[in-house]
């Protein structure tokens, strides 16, 4: 459990990205930071990664105490993979930076790239992959440190509907598989409500957080096309109405 | 069967545009130390190519450890300015006063202070030649994203981890580019500081070819050794590029 109590940003030219965000993220919850852009949550989630400080409050980590490196997963809007590295290479990064050996270091590689299901891919060159498999080459440098928190900034944003879908029902796979704490940035209703199990919507301008919800949506194949999927995404479309500054 | 046309194009130009100079000249009855055809330059180059080929070679010389000591120099100014704030803006704008300074004017200097004639031939074309290094790989050094920037901090990556294993290998085709640029200005920086101490009584490469055939009015020579220097031009513009092409495709191929 890591709390935020009273957490502001102010940038140097005086723009408030966030006030007075007070929020409790439980050991294996699923979070979304959901909001229009501009609202802070990509600014929080920095904060959260230790990225950036906060102008005010403070995030209390608990009796497992601050993460050290290595200990944050964080997947990126963009894949970001080193382009002259092929797969296994770029996945195997975090590990070699930190100094675990090759001999160490690649079963774990292997394992991470199987477990975002690129196995037989070690080799490929990021040129010759599609988007959607560069995030998942993304993902899997992000999971083979085996961090307790996985970051994700708007990770699907840019990848098409079919492969988002897919991305998405394979993340809540291994969310369930591996007990991780996810923190999920995004700006799309539909993907906050699918995927986690504690929502944070944001507002801006400064960003704070509006309300929290706790939905629980059925688990499997019928979970997109669940009615309490669909309710709770009229749900929060009228939150964003009520709240939002006309 | 029309890449095959445009592949041919500019050797059927060049042979046209030869045949009508040779008959210009040839009907017009121009003697040679005026506009010499491309016979007579064809006999010129025949009969002093020792001589020719020894000042190509004295060029190529100077020119080629000009751009390994630009290589160098820019390579590390680039990395100190993206390191320390403080040193790019102490010595960026000394770059720049060097890099607009016309060569021909301080080569004289050079010459006289650095006394080797060789290494002073360098000193020149380096000056030429450097600050193209130099912009480009600084440019490459500030592209690097962000993104890559924050993943090498999370995981407690050193300044030179991230300088050895992320910025430099990010600012490669920018500095092949850079190297490409300097090659050819390299060349050219050569070549002044030649003509200049060439004017001074030292002797060295295609420039004093260019000047020795132009005091003895052998106008056809010196055309011969100014298309040595162009052949040399474009050799070199042509080798950095395939260079850059198998370099950027062996990094990034599939």
């Amino acid at each position: 459990m890591f709390t935020l109590s009273g957490i502001g940003k102010q940038f140097g030219n005086g723009t408030k990205a966030l006030e007075g965000i007070n929020a409790e993220i439980a050991p294996g919850s699923f979070v979304a930071l959901l909001g229009p852009s501009g609202c802070g949550k990509s600014t929080l989630l920095r904060l959260l990664a230790g990225l950036d400080t906060p102008s005010r409050g403070e995030i209390s980590w608990g009796h497992a105490g601050r993460p050290a490196a290595g200990e944050i997963g964080y997947v990126f809007q963009d894949p970001t993979l080193l382009p002259w590295a092929d797969a296994a290479e770029n996945v195997y990064l975090p590990l070699r930076l930190r100094g675990v050996s090759r001999a160490e270091g690649m079963p774990r590689v292997m394992a991470a790239l199987a477990q975002v299901g690129l196995d037989g891919f070690e080799h490929a060159k990021p040129k010759a992959l599609s988007g959607g498999m560069r995030m998942r080459v993304s993902i899997a440098r992000a999971l083979v440190s085996e961090p307790a928190l996985l970051l994700m900034d708007e990770p699907f944003g840019a990848l098409d509907e079919f492969t988002r879908h897919k991305l998405q029902d394979d993340l809540l796979g291994l969310w369930r598989r591996t007990g991780k704490t996810v923190v999920f940035v995004t700006h799309s209703i539909y993907e906050a409500a699918y995927l986690a199990n504690r929502i944070m919507i944001m507002t801006p301008r400064p960003g704070r957080i509006a309300t929290i919800l706790t939905p629980e949506l059925p688990e499997g194949a019928g979970r997109r096309n669940s009615a309490a999927y669909h309710r709770l995404v009229a749900e929060i479309t009228g939150d964003f109405q009520r709240i939002m500054p006309a | 069967m029309s890449r095959n046309v445009e592949r041919v194009a500019p050797f059927a130009f060049g042979l046209i545009a030869l045949v009508l100079w040779q008959g210009a000249v040839w009907v017009t009855h121009t003697p040679s130390y005026v506009v010499p055809g491309p016979v007579d330059i064809a006999r010129a180059f025949w009969e002093a190519q020792g001589a020719l080929g020894a000042g190509l070679l004295s060029t190529l010389a100077v020119t080629g450890a000009a751009l390994l000591s630009s290589t160098v120099l820019g390579v590390f100014l680039a990395v100190a300015m993206a390191a320390s704030p403080l040193f790019r803006s102490a010595v960026q704008p000394w770059a720049v006063v060097v890099q607009v300074t016309p060569v021909v004017a301080i080569a004289p200097l050079i010459i006289i202070w650095v006394g080797q004639p060789f290494l002073a031939l360098v000193v020149c074309a380096v000056v030429v030649s450097f600050f193209a290094i130099l912009s480009n790989t600084a440019a490459g050094l500030a592209a690097t994203p962000p993104e890559l920037m924050d993943l090498f901090r999370l995981n407690g990556a050193t300044r030179w981890q991230v300088l050895f294993q992320l910025s430099l290998p990010y600012a490669l085709p920018y500095f092949l580019t850079g190297l490409r640029l300097a090659g050819t200005l390299a060349l050219v920086g050569a070549v002044v500081a030649e003509f200049v101490a060439g004017s001074g009584g030292f002797a060295s490469g295609l420039a004093w070819e260019i000047i020795e055939a132009s005091y003895r009015l052998q106008i056809p020579r010196m055309f011969a050794a100014l298309l040595l220097l162009g052949a040399a031009g474009v050799g070199i513009y042509a080798l950095l590029g395939t260079l850059e092409r198998v370099v950027l495709a062996w990094r990034n191929g599939a």
